[in-house]
């Protein structure tokens, strides 16, 4: 699936648009953010509920394409900044982790 | 005679963005000797011997009338018309250039007409200059050797990144979460330019960053320390302290000393150091209470020479 789809087709609010035409192939659940860094796969969207400037670092570090918040958990400016400048797309749902996971697992190829 | 060997539809594109760039103002010669149609061949001819050009344009005013060449005047010669005036002996039928034309226009036409220099005009059909296939040559080499240096001055750069020994330095604060990754974003550009393999990468970044976040969370403040090497990458992380009171807990996956608020923001998971020793083909810590803690790691940036299977 592209990153646009998950506003496009999940309806979630996107806050950073900047990967948006870029492809993802699979995802990553987590808050820990050594977990991801060691963990999760590239090209992937970091599903996850620590919305700040760190989750940025690590999403670029370890090549995830796309962050997505969940719970509605408030977004600082300074991360949707950096994220802008990381080139990583945010997007923010009410769902939390697991049904974020579940929507979004249907749509990857 | 007069063709310039340079093709205008497929050379490399420095050329020919160097050819549609200059425009034929740029190269023609601007201070044109002229006669007018009442000036005898034999003046003519005097113009040309003196300025050593081969041809000038007839004019009246600053209108284009006509130019007079050498074959003109040869044949003026051969037909005893030497004294006569330029207006029956001049070419007519003259093609022209227009001063803002791209040059290679001029390349364009020395080729398809076979002569030796256009009259150029501007807008307003005034003669302005004349270009010749010297001008053209002259002012492409120029503009090559200028291009040239341009793109020499661009290689070495470029090579000394790829392979030089680079060292790079940054500082860590305590709780500066806000800078914290700063290092390892910087290392992540530069390993991508020195073209190394994305998992290679990912390992290195990985070290980098956790070792940056033990700093920000657990020291007093420090140094990350990173040598990029022809085959290797060494990251030094050096702190100021407290140091770690028992070096082989802190090693073990899941123990952390961390707080809430640590553990709040998704770090001090007690996976820190063991991601580093799992992504790294050489691992050394040195830890006095009290003092600091030293830690560096090596990874191989080239697969051949690594040691041992990681990831």
């Amino acid at each position: 699936m592209k990153v646009k789809d998950l506003s496009d087709k999940l309806g979630y609010e996107c806050l950073v648009s900047e990967s948006n035409n870029e492809e993802i192939s699979e995802g990553y659940c987590s808050d820990l953010l050594s977990d991801v860094m060691g963990n999760a796969p590239e090209d992937s969207v970091l599903i996850t509920i620590q919305a700040h400037k760190n989750t940025v670092a690590v999403a670029s570090l370890a090549g995830i394409k796309a962050i997505l918040i969940c719970n509605n958990r408030p977004a600082p400016e300074g991360m949707l900044s950096s994220a802008t400048d990381e080139e990583i797309s945010v997007f923010r749902t009410k769902d939390n982790q697991f049904t974020a996971s579940w929507k979004v697992h249907a749509h990857l190829a | 005679m007069h063709v310039i060997p340079l093709n205008t539809d497929n050379s490399p594109s420095v050329i020919l963005e160097m050819i549609f760039r200059l425009k034929i103002k740029n190269v023609m010669t601007k201070d044109v000797k002229t006669a007018e149609r009442n000036s005898s061949m034999r003046h003519i001819q005097e113009i040309m011997k003196q300025e050593r050009i081969t041809g000038v344009p007839i004019v009246e005013g600053s209108r284009l009338m006509g130019i007079v060449s050498m074959e003109d005047l040869l044949s003026a010669m051969e037909q005893g018309k030497i004294e006569e005036s330029a207006r029956h002996n001049m070419t007519r039928n003259v093609i022209v250039l227009e001063e803002d034309m791209p040059l290679s226009f001029a390349i364009n036409y020395m080729d398809k007409y076979h002569y030796g220099r256009f009259p150029v005009l501007n807008i307003h059909k005034k003669l302005v200059g004349i270009i010749t296939s010297r001008d053209i040559v002259n002012h492409l080499l120029l503009e090559m050797n200028t291009e040239m240096t341009r793109l020499e001055e661009l290689i070495p750069k470029t090579k000394a990144e790829n392979d030089g020994p680079v060292k790079m330095n940054f500082m860590c604060h305590r709780f500066d979460f806000e800078n914290a990754g700063r290092a390892s974003t910087e290392i992540k550009k530069a390993l991508k330019k020195r073209q190394i393999d994305r998992k290679i990468i990912r390992r290195i970044a990985v070290a980098s960053y956790e070792l940056e976040i033990n700093q920000v969370v657990h020291s007093k403040g420090g140094r990350m320390k990173f040598d990029l090497n022809s085959d290797s990458v060494k990251i030094t992380a050096a702190d100021n302290g407290p140091g770690i009171e028992n070096v082989e807990k802190a090693l073990t996956e899941g123990f952390s000393t961390a707080n809430d608020w640590i553990r709040s923001l998704g770090f001090g998971a007690g996976m820190g150091l063991p991601n580093v020793m799992r992504v790294s083909d050489e691992f050394n810590i040195e830890s006095i209470a009290g003092e600091g803690t030293v830690v560096s790691c090596l990874i191989y940036t080239h697969p051949e020479k690594e040691k041992g299977e990681k990831e």
